[in-house]
């Protein structure tokens, strides 16, 4: 039989890192306090026996505060799991203890893994682990979780005290509060009152600390009892202000804080260097976080990761793009003409290549967060930024969510949606998760890539930091307007810590990378290509009626009658040619008679196809929304793939890849969608940047939307977000495709 | 030297904190960050726009914006 273990600690301890280092899960590694939210469970077979291990979210206190505290401790009462495995951080020992009493207290037999130790090192801080574990009563065993060393003593020590019982500790909070405490404690015991689920004392504790929480459940137990209990609160209340003008909950954490020092004064701890100097992060910061410096870092950091992304991304973008036409090659000579061909590259390679070949520039954009966020960089972004999103209404935590969304372009909206869980006041949190969608996720950056490609390929970087402004500027002046309209309030503290600075290891940055353009790799290759498969369905049927295509049978017979033989075989050979790929070589060869005829044929064929694609269903349900979308400046084709986007954003760029391959002179051409676009009708630079913003602006994907109704809790939420976005991204891309139109002419 | 609010404090100063006012969340919070009578501090920085500020305590790095900083008083030396 399996053990049940929970994993427990301050936000950035080394968690992370140690539960992949001991169940071997791939999970991200981050230097973000809080970044852990969700509970991971995993197992862990070892010489000392199988645990289950569940990570818990890093908090500071159990006070039910935040989120992550309610889940944690929520866990700990309702699993009752045998033992905590407590991540202390040996360089930060007396803040990460705050935790650990309030562990012992709750009666949980309790394993303390002090983490960090090379760190502590080096800081010049010496612990005495034997002293430590005798003054606290719980085992405790020093860990360096970044290169996996104590992990075996680690096991054997929670092996060999899994199955004891803990005594829980008992704090003295000076006489006014014990006094109470013991009264309280008496009434608790007396009426069996939530001692189901709670130690009677830990319950006089929390009513003591106004935890809501118990407060509410307290309630709900037994008012009487729940209202003499608050009597005996208000009382010492009042007699600690009057006396001492404090609260009970200072004095609560003041004796805490009191008890652990006094354990580590007893020679437990010993600084061999000024114990507030962390040398290189303070330098480091001196700069970064400079007053002028610091801003001109930043966007210089932002700026930096577009370059990166772009320079270094072109090669591999190159190759899969020549992959995929190959393949699209490939299947044109060895399939038959008809609808299978059309579903294997139209709707298929096209589809699906059109995605992926867009994965390298993803995963470079991913590996340069990954290194901001692991280094402890992101923290700092959020600390110079707070005072900005504070005036509209969010927190500085909010840049989280939006840089995971896509504020530094790449991301993804639904893991950032998710990220709102660190925000603890509902309304700036319910602000955040209806704001970031707007973010650059790196589903719509395909769309950006192609267009920006296409139409303003001299300035491509800065044409993709302007998106970026024009999505920040947007979702934080939505957020103010959310703010002062429908969910208006006071705001949350900023109490946070910033974390040192961190070489981050190349494995963890990996994982990183990995498992989020793995996360897009997925999409793409699941719901894409079904989506994919369903949009070639809708543009492909129900297809011409008889009469129609023989209409364009007998024009092409038309057309061919009045050619001479010789001319009719060197188009011919010129088909069989050009399935062998040197399209313009053979191109230069023909007359100009065969060319003219060539082309006539062609614009047949396109016209054909078009009619085609505007009798399916796609091209039905475009053509009636054509009437409205014209003043923003889309045409139908446009409409369909903007329908097809609320599925998944990439599939913007599929869609019009399998409408322009369609409907385009030759769809055996593998010029890149980018090529077709620049030469299509009723394209320019206008039009692109009108869809430009259409995109920033418009209904998240469906699966973003599910996740804002599973945060937000309710369903009311996500169809304000796709009712409100939609109408807003119409009314500003019609803003400036009129205005545009105007200044142009 | 005496006593003054923590959002008066220059950067690079110390202090020892006097007192805590703040009350619910806010107290609570600033609180469990160690934030607490008796304990010593240093202004670390002060983000570009003046607010919020960093301080250490007990050796590492706690942000603070400024409207709460007010809530702490601080003997500075
Ligand atoms: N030097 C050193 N670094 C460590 C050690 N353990 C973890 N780290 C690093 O500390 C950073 C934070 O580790 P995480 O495992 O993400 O910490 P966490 O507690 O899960 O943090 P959250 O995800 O924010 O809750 C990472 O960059 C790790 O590589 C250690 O023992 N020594």
């Amino acid at each position: 039989m399996s053990t049940a273990i929970a994993l427990a600690g301050n936000p950035n301890s080394g968690k992370t890192t140690l539960f992949n280092e001991l169940t071997g899960a791939r999970q991200h590694v981050g230097n973000y306090p809080g970044v852990t939210v969700e509970k991971k469970q995993g197992t862990c077979v070892s010489d000392s026996g199988k645990f289950d291990i569940v990570d818990l979210p890093g908090t500071y206190s159990l006070t039910a505060y935040s989120l992550e505290e309610v889940v944690a401790r929520d866990f700990l009462v309702n699993e009752k799991p045998s033992m905590i495995v407590n991540i202390v951080d040996a360089s930060n020992l007396e803040r990460n203890l705050y935790l650990s009493v309030q562990f012992m207290e709750m009666g949980i037999p309790v394993t303390i893994a002090l983490n960090m130790m090379d760190v502590a090192k080096k800081r010049g801080i010496k612990i005495d682990i034997k002293k430590l574990s005798k003054l606290l009563n719980v085992p405790v065993v020093p860990t360096i979780a970044r290169s996996g060393e104590g992990k075996k003593e680690l096991l054997q020590t929670i092996a060999s005290n899994v199955n004891g019982k803990a005594e829980p500790l008992t704090i003295s909070y000076g006489r006014d509060i014990d006094t109470a405490l013991d009264e309280m404690e008496e009434i608790i015991q007396s009426s069996t009152f939530l001692t189901a689920r709670y130690r009677a004392r830990w319950t006089a504790i929390k009513y003591l600390e106004k935890d809501q929480q118990i407060v509410e459940s307290g309630k709900k137990e037994d008012m009487k009892v729940a209202l003499q209990l608050e009597g005996i609160v208000k009382k010492v209340t009042g007699h600690l202000l009057a006396t001492l003008d404090t609260h009970p909950e200072g004095i609560i954490a003041d004796h805490r804080y009191g008890f652990i020092n006094s354990v580590l004064k007893q020679n437990v701890i010993g600084y061999f260097q000024d114990k507030n100097r962390l040398q290189l992060s303070d330098k480091i910061d001196k700069a970064v976080t400079n007053r002028f410096l610091g801003p001109i870092i930043m966007v210089g950091i932002l700026m930096g990761l577009y370059k990166f992304t772009f320079t270094y991304s072109e090669i591999p973008v190159g190759w899969f793009e020549s992959f995929f036409g190959w393949i699209g090659g490939i299947a044109d000579n060895a399939l038959p003409e008809g609808h299978l061909k059309s579903l294997v590259i139209s709707g298929i390679i096209d589809g699906v290549g059109g995605v992926l070949g867009f994965v390298p520039l993803i995963m470079f954009m991913f590996l340069g967060i990954a290194f901001l966020e692991d280094s402890g960089y992101l923290a700092r972004m959020a600390f110079m930024l707070d005072r900005v999103f504070r005036m509209f209404g969010l927190h500085g935590s909010s840049v989280m969510a939006f840089i995971v969304s896509g504020g530094i372009a790449g991301g993804c909206a639904v893991p950032g949606v998710m990220a709102t869980r660190t925000l603890k006041s509902p309304k700036e949190r319910l602000t955040t998760l209806l704001t970031v969608p707007f973010m650059n996720c790196g589903a719509k950056l395909p769309v950006y890539a192609l267009l920006v490609a296409a139409f303003f390929s001299k300035n491509e970087a800065t044409v993709m930091l302007l998106i970026t402004l024009i999505s920040w500027v947007g979702a934080l002046l939505v957020a103010r307007l959310l703010r002062s309209t429908v969910i208006k309030g006071e705001s949350t503290p900023f109490v946070m810590e910033l974390p040192p600075y961190r070489m981050p290891t190349i494995k963890g940055i990996l994982i990183h990378t990995w498992e989020r353009t793995w996360q897009y790799i997925k999409k793409a290759g699941t719901v894409i290509l079904g989506i994919s498969i369903v949009l070639w369905a809708m543009m492909t049927f129900p297809g011409l009626p008889e009469t129609k295509t023989q209409e364009f049978e007998s024009l092409r017979l038309f057309i061919m009658s009045g050619v001479p033989a010789r001319v009719l075989s060197e188009i011919e050979t010129l088909e069989t040619e050009t399935i062998k790929g040197d399209n313009l070589k053979v191109t230069r060869k023909l007359s100009a008679k065969a060319m003219v005829v060539k082309k006539s044929l062609a614009q047949v064929d396109f016209d054909e196809a078009h009619a085609g694609l505007k009798n399916s269903i796609a091209g039905r349900i475009g053509s009636s929304l054509e009437g409205i979308t014209k003043f923003a400046g889309f045409d139908w084709r446009t409409n369909i793939a903007l329908v097809g986007g609320f599925a998944a954003k990439e599939i913007v760029v599929s869609t019009l890849g399998t409408a322009y391959s369609i409907g385009e002179v030759d769809p055996e051409e593998t010029t890149s969608l980018s090529d077709r676009l620049k030469v299509a009708e009723g394209w320019g630079p206008l039009t692109a940047f009108s869809l430009i913003i259409f995109t920033i602006f418009y209904a998240p994907c469906f699966v973003t939307v599910v996740c804002i109704a599973k945060e937000a809790g309710s369903w009311k939420w996500a169809a304000f977000s796709v009712v409100f976005n939609t109408v807003l991204a119409f009314g500003l891309s019609v803003l400036f495709y009129q205005v545009g139109s105007i200044v142009l002419t | 030297m005496g006593r003054i609010s923590l959002r008066q404090m220059q950067v690079d100063q110390t202090g020892t904190i006097i007192s805590v006012k703040g009350t619910g969340e806010l107290g609570r919070r600033i609180r469990d960050m160690g934030l607490i009578p008796g304990k010593k501090i240093k202004v670390q920085g002060r983000a570009p726009l003046h607010d919020p500020v960093s301080l250490r305590i007990m050796g590492f790095t706690l942000t603070l914006r400024n409207n709460e900083a007010d809530h702490i008083e601080v003997e500075v030396q």
